[in-house]
Parts: structure tokens; C-alpha cells; sequence
């Protein structure tokens, strides 16, 4: 069923992060932050003042922030190294493969102001590759969740964990779109909407669009199915062709490089499945994104409302499927 | 932890290297230079200064060995077996298909912290597990080993500049000063010096040791922190390749493995050098 009506805007994915992570380190001081004169963009300033031992600073040195964070959590602590994710799963690339993940320590890498969050301050602020570059190393879980009862669940999900996590986070407050009862599992594919006309398959804050375009299409007779993907690896890869099976088209949706992200995951399920479906994948191009805010950059590329309708419109029109 | 002699541990030292080269010859690889550079260090660490035995590698409490210079890995290798970590023969299957001894260090290896091997990343990985110590008013240690050549990582200098601004006394770095890296001199290739004056500037304690000297290793290395507050740094001054005369200072055997002549030649080499100790030994007991 397609909810309709305005959505509620909640807080940023980043603010419920912090204010969750103030809540696990008042019951358990191995809860650690580990930060790179990103307190104040990871808004962890709170947690900082509230448990000042619970609060490592590594000042601008990414590298020695991953490879700190793996030497606590092989000592026990529960690390969430926060950083923003264009420096983040860049710079310090080689420690998250390294220390963290082949070592096999659980650490929580938290990439902050991710996709094009930083907007206007361009391309070098920009994250349109971490996805890819993480979903081509072994043993991290990437989450990106869609909004702020997703961000809680994958907080608490990482938090339990033994294995390292990635989280991606934006910076501009997210509307709700779960319920708090909703379900939610690392793996699992959450679906918004029920549609078989056509899918989109989203991840983190290209999801809310997806389900505007959803409402639009809805009152042309058009009925999407929107599909959270907050896991994108190890991606749900039964969601993916069931949604491919049952819908007359397919797109996904990400705030990421149109290179080695979602889509491309998505793609391949697909072909090795063997089911063909129209298919479209909507993201940054392999282009230095224009100047602008993460909402013009967003409409420029047609992750918006009224780009997806007409992505979905044309894609129902030109390939329908027999 | 057995209490040697220093001529005992000269002549695990001497078996080590005989051992270091059956494995590297065995397997057709390993950084021969490297290794024989690092060995006394190792030694003198795992027998005489850290608190790490089979019995507490699972105790939060033990001492930490994180060594960044990955690529000395048979030198640890042989150094574990002859703690009884695994049995010797284990290493007859360094670099063999499926086997759990790679070219570099694993956690697939029982003793072994941390899959290293990457260069600059050590330093980084002490700094956090001493950080823990601090936090867990626990009183271990953690030793690092690092290469000459891979200070020029500048991960490096991130991570010393962190450990002396946390106040990490517990935290020593082990500098392999044999002044060779697989182009060249190090002094030519991008000149770490002077090591001692940078990590001063970073805040460190700063001290150096003659890295094939067991008595002046054994103290050294247990006379830490050097400076109260602030982590400590020991620069060893190493022969890459030391023990083979033909190998010593040489580039070429940064990770040169001898043909079967030069394997005759370096053993017999070696094993009058343990016969040498031995006799030494025995003219003490007398």
C-alpha cells in the first residue's frame, strides 16, 4: 500500500547517530568515538563533553584513525571511527582493508557527510566511490540507511556486531519514512511501497525521492514498489529479482558513482539470475559533479521526485516488458 | 619466561638464523636481508623481555608484538616455533598453495596480532592498542617493529605525532636501522635522517642500541619508558643480512634467496658461528 500525504522531516541520519551512540556509551564505557577534528561536522561535540574518556581525537591524520581504531577494538572497545567518507574511505583506504577488515577487528567506520552532502564545497568533499571501493573488499557490511528509524536500527546492528561495519551518513534532515515498529535486518531489503507496475531499488537519501516519485506515479495509475536497500553489501539478492520478476521495469537509485555502486550490484544479480528486465540506473555520472547544493546536484542528475517520474515513464514506454 | 643467559640467547640467536635460512630456502622466498637484520631483536623479545607466552595470548593483559616491517615475517615465524606457538615444521609450508604461513603476517598464525605488511600501518595499530592499555589501567606493553626505509610513510609521522600528544609511555617503537631498502641505501633513496632528532621533535623518548648486541638489546628494551610520559623509541642499528658474510650489507639479498651453493656456503657459515657460541659457552661453565 502507498502511503500518501506529506512526509514528516525528521533530524539528520548524523544527529540520530550521535544522540544513539550518547545513549550506548552511557550504558557501556567501551563504547569509543574515534574522530579527526570531525567532532563538530560528526555532531559527536555532545558526546565529547558528556564522556570526555570516551572521546578519542586523532586531530586531521585519517590513516592513523583507522589503524588507531583497529588497535582499540582488538583490545575489546566497540569503535565508531567517524570521519567525513570523501577523506575517510579514500585516504585512510588501505587501514579499513588492512587493519580492519583482513585483520578482522570490528570497527564501526562511520563515513559522515557522504555522497554530495558537502554540496557547493565540490568534488573533493564529495563520496561517490566509497561504496565501490568498499564493496570490493572482504568482510564489511556497508549500510546506508534511509532515514532516521533505519539509522537507529544500523546503529544498533554495528554496534552488536563482530564483524566491521561501514555507515554512510548524510548532513540534511530526512523525512520518515518507516514506522518505529517497521522490521529491519542487516541483509534484508526493507519495502516501502508494494507496486508491480515498476521498482525502484534506493539506498540512503536517494530513497526519500524514490518515494516521492512513487506518490506522482501513483496518480498517473502507475503503482512502484520502493525498496530500501540500506545493505548494500551483502546485498538481498532475493528482494532484487523478486522485484525484477514481479515489476515491469527497474531502477535504482543512489547518491554514488553510476561505477561500482547499487546499480551495478544490482545489475549483476540480475544477469546471473538470468532474468531480463528493463533497467535503468540513476546516479552520478562519471563526471566532476556541477556546482551547486546536494538538492540542485540531486535534481541535475534526476535523483529527484520529478526525474524518476520521468525516468519511469520513459523506461515503462520504450522497453515494456511482454 | 625462562631466564637465559645472554650466551644462551646468543646461541638461540645463532639457531635461529640456520633455521631462518632452511625455511627461506625451503620455500624459494623471503626478504633473506631483512630477516637476518631483525633477528637478535626478536629474539631478545620474545625470550627475555615480552610478558607473551602460548599460556596468556589470550589474557587482555599480555604485552603486544605488532610487527609493522611485515615483510621480515619468517624471522617471526621461526622466533614463534621456537616458543612452541606451532610446530616447527609448520613452516615447511611458507608460501605453499593453501597454506597458513603467507609471504607476511596473518592472524591465521597462532601468535600473531595483526595482518600486516602494508608499510606505515604499525605504528598507527600500537598507538590504539596502547591507547586501550591507558584507558583499562592495564600495564602491558606494546613493541613495534619498524623498518628505515618505510618511515618515509607518512602514516608514520601521524601516528608519532599522536602518541606523544596521548602521553603513550607504554608504546615503543623499534627502528630496524640497517640503512637498506630494496633500491638502495635508505640515505639515498629518501633520507630518514636524522631519525633520532625527528622523533625527538615529535616528542618521543629516543635512544639507540646496537640491534645485534644481546646483553645491550635485553636492557634497552626493558628499560622503558626512557623518558617518563612519553612513548620511546629504540633505533637499532642493524647489518642487513647479518651473519652471512656475503649477504651482509648487500641489496640484492633484500629478499635474494641462495642458490644451492650459497645456501652451503651461508649455513656453514652459520653453524660455525653456533659452534663458536657453544665453545664460548662451555669455556664459561669450565
Amino acid at each position: 500500500m502507498l502511503k500518501t500525504g506529506k512526509l514528516i522531516t525528521g533530524k539528520p541520519n548524523l544527529e540520530v547517530f550521535s544522540k544513539m551512540l550518547i545513549e550506548l556509551a552511557g550504558a557501556d564505557r567501551n563504547i569509543l568515538a574515534v574522530t579527526s577534528d570531525s567532532r563538530g561536522s560528526a555532531k559527536l561535540v555532545s558526546f565529547g563533553n558528556e564522556f570526555p574518556e570516551q572521546i578519542v581525537e586523532t586531530g586531521i591524520a585519517e590513516q592513523n584513525l583507522v589503524g588507531v581504531s583497529a588497535g582499540l577494538a582488538s583490545c575489546g572497545k566497540t569503535v565508531f571511527a567517524t570521519s567525513p567518507a570523501c577523506f575517510l574511505t579514500a585516504r585512510s583506504l588501505e587501514q579499513i582493508k588492512n587493519d580492519v577488515a583482513y585483520s578482522g577487528f570490528p570497527v564501526n567506520i562511520v563515513g559522515i557527510s557522504a555522497g554530495v552532502s558537502y554540496g557547493a564545497l565540490g568534488s573533493t568533499h564529495h563520496s561517490l566511490h566509497d561504496i565501490a571501493a568498499l564493496r570490493a573488499i572482504n568482510n564489511i557490511t556497508i549500510v546506508v540507511p534511509a532515514d532516521n528509524f533505519e539509522t537507529r536500527q544500523a546503529v544498533m546492528a554495528a554496534a552488536a556486531s563482530d564483524k566491521p561495519f561501514y555507515l554512510r551518513f548524510g548532513k540534511r534532515p530526512m523525512p520518515h519514512l518507516f514506522d518505529q515498529g517497521a522490521s529491519f535486518e542487516i541483509g534484508r531489503a526493507s519495502v516501502l511501497t508494494d507496486g508491480d507496475d515498476i521498482a525502484f531499488i534506493a539506498c540512503g537519501e536517494a530513497v526519500a525521492p524514490a518515494f516521492e516519485a512513487a506518490q506522482l506515479l501513483h496518480e498517473k495509475g502507475i503503482e512502484a514498489r520502493v525498496i530500501s536497500m540500506h545493505t548494500v553489501k551483502p546485498l538481498d539478492n532475493e528482494a532484487v529479482i523478486k522485484a525484477a520478476l514481479e515489476c515491469r521495469a527497474l531502477i535504482t537509485v543512489e547518491e554514488h558513482s553510476l561505477f561500482g555502486g547499487l546499480g551495478e550490484a544490482c545489475a549483476a544479480v540480475l544477469m546471473e539470475e538470468g532474468v531480463s528486465v528493463p533497467f535503468k540506473r540513476v546516479g552520478i555520472p562519471d563526471e566532476y559533479t556541477v556546482t551547486g547544493s546536494q538538492e540542485e546536484i540531486f535534481r541535475h542528475y534526476g535523483i529527484s521526485a520529478a526525474g524518476l517520474y520521468d525516468s519511469a515513464l520513459k523506461l515503462l514506454k520504450s522497453k515494456l516488458k511482454d | 619466561m625462562a631466564n637465559y643467559s645472554d650466551r644462551e640467547l646468543e646461541k638461540i640467536s645463532a639457531e635461529l638464523r640456520i633455521d631462518l635460512l632452511k625455511y627461506i630456502k625451503m620455500a624459494n622466498a623471503g626478504h633473506t636481508g631483512g630477516d637476518l637484520s631483525c633477528i637478535d631483536i626478536l629474539n631478545v623479545l620474545y625470550n627475555d623481555v615480552l610478558n607473551l607466552s602460548t599460556e596468556n595470548l589470550n589474557d587482555p593483559g599480555r604485552d603486544r608484538y605488532i610487527q609493522s616491517k611485515g615483510h621480515a615475517v619468517e624471522a617471526l615465524y621461526v622466533v614463534l616455533a621456537e616458543k612452541g606457538f606451532f610446530p616447527k615444521e609448520d613452516l615447511e609450508t611458507i608460501g605453499r598453495y593453501g597454506s597458513n604461513y603467507v609471504g607476511h603476517p596473518t592472524r591465521k598464525v597462532k601468535g600473531i596480532e595483526f595482518n600486516t605488511g602494508a608499510l606505515g600501518h604499525g605504528l598507527s595499530i600500537s598507538a590504539g592498542i596502547a591507547l586501550a592499555g591507558k584507558l583499562d589501567k592495564s600495564d602491558y606493553r606494546v613493541y613495534t617493529l619498524l623498518g628505515d626505509g618505510e618511515l618515509a610513510e607518512g602514516s608514520n609521522w601521524e601516528a608519532a605525532m599522536f602518541a606523544a600528544h596521548n602521553k603513550l609511555d607504554n608504546l615503543v617503537a623499534i627502528v630496524d636501522y640497517n640503512n637498506l631498502q630494496i633500491t638502495g641505501s635508505t640515505s639515498e633513496v629518501c633520507n630518514p635522517c636524522p631519525i633520532d632528532e625527528k622523533f625527538t621533535a615529535f616528542g618521543w623518548g629516543v635512544t639507540f642500541v646496537d640491534g645485534h648486541n644481546i646483553p645491550e638489546l635485553r636492557k634497552k628494551l626493558k628499560d622503558i619508558p626512557i623518558t617518563g610520559g612519553k612513548p620511546s623509541v629504540i633505533i637499532a642499528n642493524t647489518v642487513k643480512g647479518k651473519g652471512v658474510s656475503f649477504m651482509e650489507n648487500m641489496v640484492k639479498w633484500h629478499h635474494g634467496v641462495p642458490d644451492n651453493e650459497q645456501y652451503v656456503k651461508a649455513v656453514e657459515e652459520l653453524e660455525y658461528n653456533l659452534e663458536t657460541v657453544k665453545n664460548k659457552a662451555n669455556a664459561e661453565n669450565r
